[in-house]
């Protein structure tokens, strides 16, 4: 079974390429193959690009064989969620809106990974523009979470987690607003990270809420996360809110956790979400507190920290997140690309607008376009979206104040394994408790990773490792040390998907 | 028919309360939020990119040098630069706003509390300006099929995002009031004074007729003592004359519904240039929510103070200052002075007396003859089809005495009329003096001939009765001989 290429880590076959074992093409191709394979069961690709993956492959390939050097994941092929813009190849934010829309132009971050010589094996699914925690908002498929297909995979990012919990992709980006790459990979069993709020460019991601939205790596150790976050990861001046600094050394933090010392790190426990794990499912918090107790005989000290606002902070981003959604949704009116809807000649401006939104958006987009309009009107806007803003304010505070005491918190990602389709989307609010532990990391700033910790009747659990702003390394030491009392990693040990 | 008072009657009743909010268009080169040209008549969407057609993921950066010249705009209105400042969203729907919403300032503008003085007839008005903000400007849509070029009834819309995203700076004043009858002067004044102010910062063209000077004119109207009356914002004036025309017609009618028992409704209204009126926009009181919010993708700006002094301490001389000087140099009074800079005139005459002319030459044929001409046809000065150049070579002729006034005002009209410049007017309509001697005797002797009695007079001393017989010859020779020139000749042969 090692001898599959699939089940390598990207890191190993990175060396491979680099070092001759195997050919950029050869890898990519049976990544492709996995795909063809298997994602009819799964679910996880809303559109494969497999002449454009190859060229790239062939491209590094010859670019090796005259002696160039490369970065550390050439040749490593990757699959990008479909809400991030890809110049030439479909973008749909998996929204009837955007359907057939090609781009004109690349997001930095996939400019990043051509730089970086990773051909991009396609586009991944997603709920519609994000939102949402389990995949099933998409309007183009169902994915199916890898360790049971009749569950989901998370969301918004189940796609991506999907792709590589199944090992159609060795690597993911995924974007994380409220826990949208965390929680994924926390009910798929596989790692996923959301770097520093501004420490990853925004251009050409295709916005629901402009002050959260961060894009991150996907993959089954943190080893390979690292290497993808630091392709992607630095400053950009075609984003205003992107923070000009270095990188935190995440590879470097990820291959010295790897050793298993946390020997002198503090990690925080929050008062505030042991009540909030009172509302998960006991086999998650078993599977934690077992990850709780690994840490410390790592060396971890764990302290006990309030941060009382953080009661708050599932309001706060439904308060947040719909207002700057339903502001950066308004763009898509038919005027310019996408979906036209009802233009017959005799139709005004105003009422072709009106249909194409109609027919264009999926219940959930038009549920929170229709909180966020509200949350900002007059008469409302200081009630709803200002007092949240204070809100926000306390719970950065309390972060801030929190990191005097400790190095990092740590929690359960998400406080439910993957549930069942259906389960939860006739109850928004319990489909929102998904993020309940992840959202507040996105109203701070700072780096939220999620690592497999354990299993519960089955299903993967995750915990999740917050640090300070540009603390990113932080978080990806205290999984790696994590994973090195794994053997084999649980990532590692998804069932066997047998496809076609 | 809108019902009108009289400007006289409406001014006895009533106290006028002016407001002004103008667009700027900056030169910036490129736009507010991306790397896109802004030269003005491209070919449409030729002007684009992913982000000023907000393309999704697109995201905006702001203009360094828009934000610089907004805060010159800002420290020349004798403006305080907000130490901390952030964009906000405008949101609402229209299909020339490519995001559907509009990147601007909210609660806190780029520059704020300033003033600006201008002079009226002699008085002196200080118009206090409440903030200067920047923000971007929209695509243009043009409506087709309709008869009126407006939305309604028409089979196709058109829009053209050459004009999306260029910088825009929108300058609000206070509620002026206090102006009285002179009000649509002192609204056109303002804007005269603002334009001449942006001009020499070099920061725009400022030219109303491309659009990149767009003004919208509040009025309102109260008994003395009174509070102020409801207002009503009339949109996109687009000249100056526009400006004093739109105040008058607002403040006769809304005398006329005031005098007839009637409310003034919120409203924005359009101005026709035709006419001269203003016909209602939509209402303000069902005027579209907003939804301001702080725009998330711009960083917050906090401009330091030692760049600040640095442009404050860089401003160039302002027109007021400059208005002084030429004022002196002119040698005029201060009173001519001001209808100098209230006709708009004072680039044109410097330009006439930087082509030769002197300056009271220059003033008195901008300020009467051309002004004139400019009033019949609804012009400005600048529009006239006569710049400086000519102006001065008229005068010219008039100073070689190959002009006289007479033939100076039939050389415009050919001028005007586009027949080539000043000299080849007067050669194509045959307007110079006859200076030629022999046919100014031969023209003498013949009047005297016809004259007996007058000729016998001025024999005997009656040199009055020179003009009987001046008029006589400059009759006979359609007005080309001077004046002076016949009655010397007169005197001499009759003396």
């Amino acid at each position: 079974m090692d001898d599959r290429i699939i089940d390598r880590t990207a890191a190993g076959l990175a060396a491979d390429i680099r070092e001759g074992r195997a050919t950029s093409r050869s890898v990519t191709e049976a990544f492709l193959d996995r795909i063809d394979a298997v994602d009819g069961e799964v679910g996880a690709f809303l559109h494969v690009d497999r002449d454009g993956a190859l060229a790239t492959a062939s491209e590094v390939d010859a670019a090796l064989a005259a002696g160039e050097e490369l970065g550390p994941l050439a040749g490593v092929p990757v699959a990008v969620k479909d809400i991030v813009v890809t110049g030439g190849m479909p973008t749909t934010a998996a929204s009837k809106i955007l359907e057939g829309w090609i781009p004109p132009y690349d997001a930095t971050v996939v400019e990043r990974l051509q730089a970086a010589g990773t051909p991009i094996l396609g586009k991944t699914n997603l709920d519609e523009f994000a939102m949402g925690s389990s995949t099933e908002y998409s309007a183009y498929r169902r994915t199916a979470n890898p360790w049971d297909t009749a569950r989901i995979p998370g969301g918004s990012g189940g796609g991506s987690a999907a792709a590589v919990a199944a090992k159609m992709a060795p690597l993911a980006i995924g974007t994380d607003t409220g826990g949208s790459i965390r929680q994924p990979g926390a009910v798929t069993g596989t790692l996923g990270a959301k770097p520093t709020y501004g420490s990853n460019s925004r251009y050409g991601l295709i916005a629901f809420s402009s002050s959260l939205d961060t894009p991150g790596p996907v993959a089954r150790n943190a080893l390979d996360a690292a290497l993808l976050h630091e392709v992607i990861s630095g400053h950009d001046p075609r984003d205003s809110t992107s923070i000009d600094a270095p990188v935190p050394p995440v590879a470097e933090a990820a291959r010295s956790g790897a050793s298993g010392d946390l020997s002198g790190l503090r990690l925080g426990v929050v008062e505030q979400f042991a009540e909030g794990a009172g509302a998960a499912e006991p086999g998650v918090l078993d599977a934690y507190l077992a990850g709780v107790d690994q840490l410390v005989k790592l060396g971890a000290e764990i302290v006990e920290v309030s941060c009382p606002s953080f009661s708050y902070a599932l309001p706060t981003y439904y308060l947040i997140a719909p207002s700057e959604a339903s502001s950066n949704l308004a763009r898509y009116d038919g005027v310019r690309y996408g979906l036209r809807s009802g233009d017959d000649g005799r139709r005004s401006l105003e009422e072709v607008m009106g249909l194409t939104r109609e027919a264009g958006f999926g219940p959930e987009v038009k549920r929170r376009i229709i909180l966020g309009t509200y949350a900002l009107s007059a008469g409302y806007v200081d009630q709803f979206y200002g007092r949240a803003q204070k809100v926000r304010t306390l719970i950065k505070r309390d972060f801030e104040a929190t990191f005097e005491q400790c190095d990092a918190l740590i929690s359960p990602t998400t406080p439910f394994t993957a549930f069942k389709y259906g389960e939860r989307t006739g109850d928004p609010y319990q489909m929102y408790l998904a993020d309940l532990f992840t959202i507040p990391t996105n109203l701070y700033g700072g780096p939220g990773i999620s690592v497999p910790v354990g299993l519960s009747d089955g299903m993967p659990v995750g915990l999740q490792v917050m640090g300070p702003v540009m603390g990113d390394d932080i978080t990806y030491r205290v999984a790696s040390a994590l994973e090195s009392t794994q053997d084999p990693l649980l990532a590692d040990t998804a069932p066997e998907i047998e496809g076609k | 028919m809108t019902k009108l008072s009289t400007y006289e009657a409406a001014m006895a009743a009533y106290e006028p309360v002016l407001g002004l909010e103008t667009h700027i268009e900056l030169d910036t080169g490129t736009k507010m939020f991306c790397g896109c040209p802004t030269a003005f008549g491209a070919e449409p969407n030729t002007q684009i990119c992913p982000v000023c057609l907000a393309l999704p993921g697109a995201l905006p950066v702001a203009n360094r040098a828009a934000v610089e010249a907004t805060m010159k705009i800002g420290l020349a209105l004798n403006c305080r630069i907000a130490e901390w400042t952030r964009f906000a969203r405008k949101n609402y729907f229209y299909p020339d706003m490519p995001k559907n919403f509009q990147t601007s300032q909210y609660e806190e503008p780029l520059c704020e509390d300033g003033y600006v003085d201008v002079a009226v007839d002699g008085d002196h008005y200080r118009v206090e300006i409440e903030r200067v903000h920047l923000e971007e400007d929209t695509g243009k849509t043009l409506h087709v099929g309709g008869a009126t070029g407006r939305i309604h009834g028409a089979t196709e819309s058109l829009v053209d995002y050459n004009r999306a995203g260029i910088p825009l700076v929108e300058i609000v004043t206070k509620p002026v009031p206090g102006a009285g009858d002179l009000a649509p002067e002192v609204a056109r004044a303002y804007v005269t004074e603002l334009r001449d102010i942006v001009r020499s910062l070099g920061v725009s063209d400022v030219r109303m007729e491309q659009g990149s000077l767009r003004c919208d004119v509040n009025v309102s109207l109260n008994r003395a003592g009174d509070a102020w009356g409801t207002r009503t914002e009339t949109k996109n004036v687009n000249s100056l004359r526009s400006v004093e025309r739109a105040v008058r017609h607002e403040i006769r009618r809304q005398a006329a519904l005031l005098d007839s028992g009637e409310k003034i409704h919120q409203e924005t209204r359009h101005f026709h240039e035709a006419t001269g009126e203003t016909s209602p926009g939509r209402s303000k009181e069902e005027a579209t929510d907003y939804r301001y919010f702080p725009e998330p993708d711009l960083a917050v700006m906090e401009p330091d103070r030692e760049w600040v002094e640095r442009l404050r301490s860089g401003l160039p001389e302002l027109p007021r200052k400059r208005r002084e000087r030429l004022r002196a140099e002119w040698g005029l009074g201060e009173l001519e002075m001001q209808s100098v800079v209230n006709a708009d005139a004072v680039e044109i005459i410097e330009a006439t007396v930087a082509a030769g002319a002197s300056p009271t030459a220059a003033v008195k044929w901008w300020l009467g003859e051309l002004s004139r001409r400019a009033n019949e046809t609804g012009v400005e000065l600048g529009e006239l089809r006569i710049g400086p150049e000519q102006v001065a070579e008229l005068q010219g002729m008039v100073d070689d005495g190959r002009l006289n006034d007479k033939l100076a005002r039939q050389v415009i009209d050919g001028v005007l009329a586009d027949e080539g410049g000043p000299a080849e007017v007067a050669a194509s309509r045959g307007l110079e003096v006859v200076s030629d001697t022999g046919a100014l005797e031969a023209a003498v002797d013949e009047a005297i001939a016809a004259n007996p009695d007058a000729a016998e007079k001025i024999r005997g001393g009656k040199h009055a009765a020179a003009g009987a017989l001046i008029g006589a010859v400059m009759k006979s020779t359609k007005g080309q001989a001077d004046a002076g020139a016949v009655r010397e000749l007169i005197l001499s042969k009759l003396g």
